[in-house]
Protein backbone atom coordinates (compact mmCIF):
# COMPACT_ATOMS: atom_id res chain seq x y z
CA UNK A 1 0.00 0.00 0.00
CA UNK A 2 1.10 3.34 -0.59
CA UNK A 3 -0.01 6.65 0.56
CA UNK A 4 0.63 10.13 -0.21
CA UNK A 5 -0.38 13.42 0.92
CA UNK A 6 1.37 16.36 -0.19
CA UNK A 7 1.42 20.19 -2.13
CA UNK A 8 3.92 19.25 -4.47
CA UNK A 9 2.56 18.36 -8.09
CA UNK A 10 2.77 15.15 -9.40
CA UNK A 11 2.49 13.38 -13.06
CA UNK A 12 -0.24 10.97 -13.48
CA UNK A 13 1.60 9.32 -16.02
CA UNK A 14 4.65 8.54 -14.28
CA UNK A 15 2.93 7.32 -11.37
CA UNK A 16 0.47 4.96 -13.50
CA UNK A 17 4.08 3.65 -14.93
CA UNK A 18 5.88 3.23 -11.53
CA UNK A 19 2.45 1.69 -9.76
CA UNK A 20 2.99 -0.72 -12.86
CA UNK A 21 6.32 -1.67 -13.06
CA UNK A 22 5.90 -3.71 -10.19
CA UNK A 23 2.39 -5.81 -11.21
CA UNK A 24 3.20 -9.64 -9.96
CA UNK A 25 1.55 -11.13 -13.12
CA UNK A 26 -1.85 -9.19 -12.72
CA UNK A 27 -4.31 -9.13 -15.12
CA UNK A 28 -6.16 -5.50 -13.75
CA UNK A 29 -5.12 -2.31 -13.11
CA UNK A 30 -7.12 0.48 -12.72
CA UNK A 31 -6.17 4.62 -12.44
CA UNK A 32 -8.76 7.00 -11.93
CA UNK A 33 -7.22 11.06 -11.84
CA UNK A 34 -9.53 13.35 -10.23
CA UNK A 35 -8.87 17.08 -12.08
CA UNK A 36 -9.68 20.62 -10.63
CA UNK A 37 -12.57 21.25 -12.71
CA UNK A 38 -13.42 24.79 -14.04
CA UNK A 39 -17.00 24.84 -16.73
CA UNK A 40 -17.92 28.31 -19.05
CA UNK A 41 -20.73 28.09 -16.60
CA UNK A 42 -19.13 28.14 -13.11
CA UNK A 43 -15.29 28.96 -14.37
CA UNK A 44 -13.27 29.10 -10.94
CA UNK A 45 -9.54 30.34 -11.29
CA UNK A 46 -7.82 28.60 -8.17
CA UNK A 47 -8.87 25.49 -6.04
CA UNK A 48 -7.19 25.74 -2.80
CA UNK A 49 -7.31 22.81 -0.18
CA UNK A 50 -6.96 22.70 3.25
CA UNK A 51 -5.77 19.75 4.78
CA UNK A 52 -5.36 17.75 8.21
CA UNK A 53 -2.08 15.85 6.92
CA UNK A 54 -1.73 13.36 9.85
CA UNK A 55 -5.42 12.40 10.20
CA UNK A 56 -5.37 12.35 6.33
CA UNK A 57 -2.92 9.63 6.53
CA UNK A 58 -4.11 7.74 9.11
CA UNK A 59 -7.91 8.02 7.33
CA UNK A 60 -6.18 6.83 3.74
CA UNK A 61 -4.41 4.21 5.05
CA UNK A 62 -7.16 2.59 6.99
CA UNK A 63 -9.68 2.76 4.09
CA UNK A 64 -7.23 1.55 1.54
CA UNK A 65 -6.91 -1.33 3.18
CA UNK A 66 -10.29 -1.94 3.43
CA UNK A 67 -9.96 -1.87 0.00
CA UNK A 68 -7.11 -4.26 -0.47
CA UNK A 69 -8.83 -6.78 1.88
CA UNK A 70 -12.81 -6.22 0.67
CA UNK A 71 -11.74 -6.63 -3.15
CA UNK A 72 -8.63 -9.46 -2.93
CA UNK A 73 -6.72 -6.29 -4.61
CA UNK A 74 -2.99 -7.21 -4.86
CA UNK A 75 -2.00 -3.51 -4.40
CA UNK A 76 -3.13 0.33 -4.45
CA UNK A 77 -2.25 3.43 -4.04
CA UNK A 78 -3.45 6.77 -3.34
CA UNK A 79 -1.88 10.36 -4.00
CA UNK A 80 -3.84 13.24 -2.57
CA UNK A 81 -2.80 16.74 -3.14
CA UNK A 82 -3.40 19.89 -1.22
CA UNK A 83 -2.64 23.44 -1.67
CA UNK A 84 -3.78 25.96 -4.46
CA UNK A 85 -4.57 23.91 -7.72
CA UNK A 86 -5.52 25.66 -10.69
CA UNK A 87 -8.17 24.20 -13.41
CA UNK A 88 -6.86 21.04 -14.75
CA UNK A 89 -4.91 20.28 -12.26
CA UNK A 90 -4.73 16.49 -10.93
CA UNK A 91 -6.09 16.42 -7.34
CA UNK A 92 -6.19 13.13 -6.65
CA UNK A 93 -5.08 9.38 -7.93
CA UNK A 94 -6.26 6.11 -7.07
CA UNK A 95 -4.63 3.06 -8.45
CA UNK A 96 -5.72 -0.67 -7.62
CA UNK A 97 -4.26 -3.85 -9.19
CA UNK A 98 -6.28 -7.17 -9.01
CA UNK A 99 -6.20 -10.54 -10.85
CA UNK A 100 -9.57 -9.04 -12.74
CA UNK A 101 -10.73 -5.91 -14.04
CA UNK A 102 -14.01 -6.29 -11.44
CA UNK A 103 -12.29 -6.36 -8.36
CA UNK A 104 -9.63 -3.05 -10.13
CA UNK A 105 -12.90 -0.51 -10.85
CA UNK A 106 -14.81 -1.67 -7.74
CA UNK A 107 -11.57 -0.82 -5.40
CA UNK A 108 -10.88 2.56 -7.06
CA UNK A 109 -14.61 3.55 -7.22
CA UNK A 110 -14.84 2.51 -3.12
CA UNK A 111 -11.46 4.33 -2.36
CA UNK A 112 -13.07 7.65 -4.43
CA UNK A 113 -16.42 7.30 -2.74
CA UNK A 114 -14.68 7.42 0.53
CA UNK A 115 -12.08 10.11 -0.04
CA UNK A 116 -14.83 11.83 -0.92
CA UNK A 117 -16.43 12.14 2.43
CA UNK A 118 -13.72 10.72 5.17
CA UNK A 119 -10.62 12.05 3.85
CA UNK A 120 -9.58 15.53 5.97
CA UNK A 121 -9.50 17.78 3.10
CA UNK A 122 -11.34 20.75 2.48
CA UNK A 123 -12.14 22.69 -1.18
CA UNK A 124 -12.28 26.63 -1.29
CA UNK A 125 -13.05 27.73 -4.88
CA UNK A 126 -12.05 31.29 -5.96
CA UNK A 127 -14.36 32.36 -8.90
CA UNK A 128 -14.54 35.72 -10.64
CA UNK A 129 -17.67 36.55 -7.97
CA UNK A 130 -15.61 36.39 -5.20
CA UNK A 131 -14.10 32.82 -3.05
CA UNK A 132 -16.50 29.90 -1.58
CA UNK A 133 -16.16 27.06 0.33
CA UNK A 134 -17.21 23.76 -1.19
CA UNK A 135 -20.14 22.22 0.55
CA UNK A 136 -20.39 18.83 1.28
CA UNK A 137 -23.08 16.99 -1.25
CA UNK A 138 -25.54 14.51 -0.41
CA UNK A 139 -24.64 12.49 -3.51
CA UNK A 140 -21.66 12.21 -2.14
CA UNK A 141 -22.56 10.33 1.44
CA UNK A 142 -25.02 8.46 -0.68
CA UNK A 143 -22.09 6.96 -2.65
CA UNK A 144 -20.03 5.98 0.20
CA UNK A 145 -23.36 4.52 1.62
CA UNK A 146 -23.83 1.92 -1.35
CA UNK A 147 -20.57 0.15 0.25
CA UNK A 148 -22.19 -0.31 3.77
CA UNK B 1 -5.27 20.49 25.73
CA UNK B 2 -4.51 21.53 22.16
CA UNK B 3 -7.26 22.22 19.73
CA UNK B 4 -7.13 22.69 16.09
CA UNK B 5 -9.72 24.10 13.32
CA UNK B 6 -10.07 23.64 9.61
CA UNK B 7 -11.41 25.50 6.69
CA UNK B 8 -14.67 28.03 7.79
CA UNK B 9 -14.00 27.05 11.45
CA UNK B 10 -10.72 28.25 11.23
CA UNK B 11 -12.08 31.39 9.70
CA UNK B 12 -14.99 31.97 11.74
CA UNK B 13 -12.27 31.13 14.64
CA UNK B 14 -10.17 33.87 13.11
CA UNK B 15 -7.25 31.01 14.15
CA UNK B 16 -6.13 27.41 13.47
CA UNK B 17 -5.12 26.52 16.84
CA UNK B 18 -5.19 27.17 20.41
CA UNK B 19 -4.11 25.98 24.13
CA UNK B 20 -6.79 25.36 26.34
CA UNK B 21 -7.73 24.41 29.72
CA UNK B 22 -10.78 23.28 30.03
CA UNK B 23 -12.60 23.10 33.55
CA UNK B 24 -12.72 19.01 35.03
CA UNK B 25 -16.72 19.03 33.99
CA UNK B 26 -15.08 18.94 30.00
CA UNK B 27 -15.35 15.17 29.59
CA UNK B 28 -16.13 14.85 26.02
CA UNK B 29 -15.80 16.51 22.54
CA UNK B 30 -19.49 17.47 23.10
CA UNK B 31 -18.92 18.98 26.48
CA UNK B 32 -15.68 21.15 24.92
CA UNK B 33 -17.47 22.78 21.97
CA UNK B 34 -20.41 23.54 24.58
CA UNK B 35 -17.58 24.95 27.00
CA UNK B 36 -15.93 26.32 23.87
CA UNK B 37 -18.76 28.37 22.70
CA UNK B 38 -20.22 29.82 26.11
CA UNK B 39 -16.85 31.53 25.83
CA UNK B 40 -16.28 33.12 23.02
CA UNK B 41 -19.03 34.76 20.88
CA UNK B 42 -17.53 34.08 17.89
CA UNK B 43 -17.60 30.48 18.74
CA UNK B 44 -21.49 30.81 20.00
CA UNK B 45 -22.05 31.45 16.32
CA UNK B 46 -19.61 29.33 14.59
CA UNK B 47 -20.50 26.21 16.54
CA UNK B 48 -24.39 26.98 16.37
CA UNK B 49 -24.77 24.02 14.07
CA UNK B 50 -23.49 21.35 16.14
CA UNK B 51 -24.37 18.79 13.26
CA UNK B 52 -21.95 20.37 10.81
CA UNK B 53 -19.00 20.22 13.66
CA UNK B 54 -17.28 17.12 12.94
CA UNK B 55 -13.95 15.74 15.33
CA UNK B 56 -10.95 14.21 15.75
CA UNK B 57 -8.78 12.82 18.90
CA UNK B 58 -5.42 12.36 18.02
CA UNK B 59 -5.61 12.15 14.63
CA UNK B 60 -8.30 9.87 14.99
CA UNK B 61 -12.09 10.67 13.71
CA UNK B 62 -14.50 9.98 16.39
CA UNK B 63 -18.23 11.53 17.60
CA UNK B 64 -19.08 13.87 19.97
CA UNK B 65 -19.51 11.66 22.87
CA UNK B 66 -16.14 10.93 22.55
CA UNK B 67 -13.87 11.66 26.47
CA UNK B 68 -11.06 13.90 26.08
CA UNK B 69 -7.92 14.69 28.21
CA UNK B 70 -5.62 17.64 29.28
CA UNK B 71 -2.69 15.98 26.49
CA UNK B 72 -5.13 15.50 23.89
CA UNK B 73 -4.98 17.27 20.58
CA UNK B 74 -8.51 17.79 19.42
CA UNK B 75 -9.43 18.98 15.88
CA UNK B 76 -12.76 20.42 14.82
CA UNK B 77 -13.40 20.98 11.46
CA UNK B 78 -17.08 21.01 8.68
CA UNK B 79 -18.01 17.95 6.85
CA UNK B 80 -14.75 17.02 4.83
CA UNK B 81 -14.91 17.53 0.57
CA UNK B 82 -12.19 15.29 -0.38
CA UNK B 83 -11.30 13.66 -3.59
Amino acid sequence: MSVRVQTAAFDPGAETNEFLATNAGAGAAVTFTGLVRSQPGDPITTLTLECYPELAINQIRTVTAQAISRFGLIKAAVIHRYGTLRPGDPIVQVMTLAPHRGAAFAGAEFLMDYLKTDAPFWKKEATPEGARWVEAKAEDDAAKARWE
Amino acid sequence: MKVLYFAWLRERLNKGEETVSPPAEVKTVGDLIAWLAANDEAAELAFSNRKLIKAAVNARIVNHDAPVAANDTVALFPPMTGG
